[in-house]
C-alpha cells in the first residue's frame, strides 16, 4: 500500500525522490564527523522550534505599547499551557546563540571556511546577521523596561553614524523615542520578514554545502578514494547513518534544553533579565542596560573604545567591524591545511586567545564598567580608571589582531603534512 | 539623543551601588507549603490589596493554594465581584499620583524583577526615620516612598548607621533598636514576611508550580528516548569501519 502509493507520487513527482536523494539518501558525508558537527543539525531543530512556538505566541500576544506586556503575562497565566511555549521561545532564543556560536567555532577549528566552502560560510555569517536582527527585535516585544532601553540604545547607535546618523535612527524607529510605532513595526519584522529571510538563508547555507560536501575534522577531500567495488572508503550516506546519530545529539540537546526551560528558565537572569518584568517605562531610565547575552561581546567593544570628538562612532565602527569582518575569513586564513589537527602552534595560541577574550569581552559586556574596580594611581593617560574597561580594550584589540594578522601567522605556522585518509576510531 | 547615549555607556552607575549597601537576607520561602502560600493570601489582602494591585492575576487563581471558590470568596475578596476577576485595586493609577507622588505599582510580578530575597530583606528593614514626608524609611530601599505597612505587627524601630573608615573603603555597621513592640514577636514576623514573600514568588508565576513536576517526566522520557536512539545509532553504525 505505502510502495503503490509512493509509486503513484514519484511518476507525478519525481522531483521529492530525486531531491530526497540528492540531499540525504545519497548526500555523502565524512564518516569521521565528531562532537562538534551536531551544531548544524540542532540549529536546524532551534530554528523549527521557534518557528512553531512563535506562531502560538502570536495566537495571543498584542504588539501594542498598552497591551504588549500584559498579553505576555496572560500567555504566562491564563492561555493553556502558555508558560510553556512562551519559556520555549525565550530559551530557544538563547539556545540557537549558543548553537550556532558553537557552529561558527567549529568551522574554525576544522578549517570549514576554506576553500571551497567560501559561499557556504558567506551564507553561514548572513544568517548570524539575520539572527542578530531577529533576535534585537523580538527582544523588544515583551515591552519590559529592558526592551525598551536596549532597543533606545541600539537604535541611537546607528544615530551615532555621521551626516546620516539621526535620521536613519528616526527612520527605523519611525518616531522620536521608541513608542508604539517602533512595536509594530518591530512586531512586523520579527514574525515575518525576518523569519522569512532566515528560512531562505539556511537552504542556501545548505544547498552550497550539499554542492561541494561537507568539510570534517581532518580537513581533507573524503571522496577521493574508492573501494575496488565502487564505494567511498571514507564517506556515508547521510541517511541513515547521521539521521541517526543526529537524532541522538537532538534529544541530548533537548534534555539540556528542557532542564533550563522546566527548572531555571530565567538562567540567573542570563535568558531572562529580572528588570525586563518591570513595563517599559520611557520615563525612567534604568541604571544598568545591558543586552542579552549573546551580543555583550560586541557590547563591550562598543564601550571599550573612547569617544572621539564626543562622537561615539568610533565604537560603533569598531563594533560594526568585529562582526563583518567575518565575511573576510576565508581570504584572511591563508593556511595551507584546513584543520586545526594539522596545523602548528601559531593558530592554535591564536585561536585560544580568541576564545577567552570573546567569553571575558561577553562576560564584562553583561557588568557595568565598575565591575572590577578602579586603578589606584593616576596617570595622564588614563582616561578612565575602571578597571574593566581597559581589560575590554586589551581584549578588544586581540579580538581583531586574530584576524588582522591571520594572513601572516596562517602562512608562517609550520604545519604537519595531512594523512591519506580520515582519522576514524 | 546622543547625549543619552553617552550617558548609558559610560556613566558611573550611582544608583546601582545605592542599592547594593545593605546586605540581602535568603528567602526561606516554600513554593510548596500551602499553609504557607495560604497565610501569605491572608497578609497581602488584608495589608497590601488597598494600594497595591495584582492585575495580571485572577481571584480563581487561588484554588492552587488549596482553597474552594467558596473560601476565596469568603475570606479573600473584599469587593462583591466575580471569582473569575482580576484582583485590581479601588483607585486609579492617576489619582494615586496625585494623592502619594508615585502610584504604588502593581505587585503580579514584582517577585520576578525584584527576586525573594530582595522582598524578604525589604519587608523585614523599615525604621522610623524624622526626616522623611512618611516617617518612615527603608535600609534595602533609601527613601523608599511607602510608610512600613506592616508596622503594627513588626513594631517600630530605629536604625543607625555607623561607618567604619578602613583605608579608603567605608564599612558600614547598621544597628537596629526597638522603639515600641507589635502585635508579633521578631520571629513570628519572619514568619509572617516569609509567607508574603512565597505569596508573591507564587503571583509571579504561577506556572511555577507545576513546571517543576512536569520538567521530571519530560527528563524521564527524553531519557528513554535516548536509551532507544542510542540503541538504534549503534545498531546503524556497527558496519560503518
Amino acid at each position: 500500500m505505502a510502495i503503490a502509493l509512493w509509486k503513484w507520487i514519484d511518476t507525478r513527482f519525481p522531483t521529492l525522490g530525486s531531491e530526497w536523494r540528492k540531499h540525504a539518501a545519497e548526500y555523502y558525508a565524512p564518516k569521521n564527523f565528531n562532537f562538534w558537527y551536531f551544531f548544524g543539525s540542532l540549529a536546524l531543530l532551534v530554528l523549527g522550534l521557534q518557528i512553531v512556538s512563535g506562531i502560538f505566541l502570536t495566537m495571543n500576544y498584542k504588539p501594542d505599547a498598552n497591551l504588549a506586556f500584559g498579553s505576555v503575562e496572560y500567555i504566562m497565566r491564563d492561555v493553556p499551557g502558555g508558560w510553556i511555549i512562551r519559556y520555549l521561545h525565550s530559551t530557544g532564543a538563547s539556545a540557537f546563540f549558543i548553537v550556532v556560536y558553537l557552529h561558527m567555532f567549529r568551522a574554525l577549528l576544522y578549517g570549514s571556511h576554506k576553500e571551497p566552502r567560501e559561499l557556504v560560510w558567506i551564507f553561514g555569517v548572513l544568517i548570524y546577521l539575520t539572527l542578530m536582527g531577529e533576535a534585537f527585535f523580538g527582544y523588544l516585544l515583551p515591552w519590559g523596561q529592558m526592551s525598551y532601553w536596549g532597543a533606545q540604545v541600539i537604535v541611537n547607535l546607528f544615530g551615532a553614524i555621521p551626516l546620516i546618523g539621526p535620521d536613519l535612527a528616526l527612520w527605523i524607529r519611525g518616531d522620536y523615542v521608541v513608542s508604539d510605532v517602533t512595536l509594530n513595526r518591530f512586531f512586523a519584522l520579527h514574525v515575518i520578514a525576518l523569519p522569512l529571510v532566515l528560512l531562505g538563508l539556511v537552504v542556501a547555507h545548505l544547498l552550497a554545502l550539499h554542492d561541494v560536501g561537507s568539510n570534517n575534522p581532518d580537513g581533507i577531500d573524503v571522496k577521493k578514494l574508492k573501494s575496488p567495488d565502487g564505494h567511498y572508503l571514507d564517506a556515508i550516506p547521510f541517511h541513515p547513518y547521521y539521521t541517526v546519530k543526529d537524532l541522538v545529539g537532538a534529544v541530548v540537546f533537548l534534555a539540556i534544553f528542557c532542564f533550563v526551560m522546566f527548572f531555571v528558565p530565567e538562567m540567573g537572569g542570563y535568558f531572562l533579565e529580572a528588570n525586563n518584568f518591570n513595563p517599559a517605562d520611557p520615563l525612567k531610565t534604568p541604571p544598568h542596560i545591558a543586552p542579552v547575552w549573546y551580543f555583550t561581546p560586541f557590547y563591550s567593544i562598543l564601550r571599550a573604545v573612547p569617544p572621539l570628538f564626543h562622537s561615539q562612532f568610533p565604537g560603533v565602527m569598531a563594533m560594526g567591524i568585529a562582526v563583518m569582518i567575518l565575511f573576510f575569513l576565508p581570504w584572511l586564513d591563508r593556511s595551507p591545511v584546513k584543520s586545526i589537527r594539522y596545523r602548528g602552534v601559531l593558530y592554535k595560541g591564536w585561536l585560544a586567545a580568541f576564545v577567552i577574550v570573546f567569553l571575558i569581552l561577553g562576560y564584562l559586556g553583561t557588568e557595568p564598567t565598575t565591575v572590577w574596580g578602579q586603578f589606584g594611581f593616576d596617570a595622564f593617560f588614563l582616561d578612565t580608571k575602571d578597571v574593566a574597561t581597559w581589560v575590554a580594550r586589551l581584549c578588544s584589540i586581540i579580538y581583531f589582531l586574530f584576524f588582522f594578522l591571520m594572513p601572516w601567522y596562517t602562512v608562517r605556522d609550520k604545519v604537519k603534512p595531512l594523512p591519506e585518509r580520515v582519522v576514524f576510531h | 539623543m546622543k547625549n543619552l547615549l553617552a550617558a548609558l555607556l559610560f556613566a558611573p552607575l550611582v544608583a546601582l551601588a545605592a542599592e547594593g549597601g545593605y546586605r540581602l537576607d535568603r528567602s526561606p520561602h516554600d513554593p510548596r507549603d500551602l499553609v504557607s502560600l495560604q497565610s501569605g493570601a491572608r497578609t497581602y489582602v488584608n495589608y497590601c490589596l488597598g494600594c497595591h494591585g495584582l492585575q495580571f492575576m485572577r481571584y480563581d487563581g487561588f484554588k492552587d493554594l488549596g482553597l474552594s471558590e467558596a473560601q476565596i470568596r469568603d475570606n479573600l475578596m473584599f469587593t462583591g465581584e466575580k471569582v473569575s476577576e482580576s484582583i485590581k485595586i479601588a483607585f486609579n493609577p492617576k489619582e494615586a499620583k496625585a494623592w502619594f507622588g508615585a502610584a504604588p505599582p502593581d505587585l503580579s510580578v514584582v517577585a520576578r524583577s525584584r527576586g525573594a530575597d530582595w522582598l524578604y530583606t525589604y519587608l523585614r528593614s523599615f525604621y522610623r526615620d524624622p526626616k522623611t514626608v512618611t516617617g518612615w524609611n527603608n535600609a534595602v530601599f533609601p527613601n523608599v516612598a511607602m510608610p512600613h505597612p506592616l508596622w503594627a505587627l513588626q513594631g517600630q524601630r530605629a536604625l543607625q548607621v555607623v561607618s567604619h573608615e578602613e583605608g579608603g573603603h567605608g564599612a558600614l555597621e547598621y544597628k537596629w533598636s526597638e522603639i515600641s513592640k507589635g502585635t508579633q514577636s521578631a520571629a513570628e514576623y519572619d514568619t509572617t514576611v516569609r509567607d508574603l514573600v512565597n505569596f508573591l514568588v507564587y503571583v509571579g508565576e504561577p506556572s511555577g508550580v507545576y513546571r517543576r513536576p512536569i520538567g521530571i517526566v519530560v527528563l524521564f522520557l527524553l531519557g528513554v528516548l535516548f536509551i532507544f536512539s542510542y540503541l538504534l545509532k549503534k545498531d546503524y553504525w556497527k558496519d560503518v569501519k
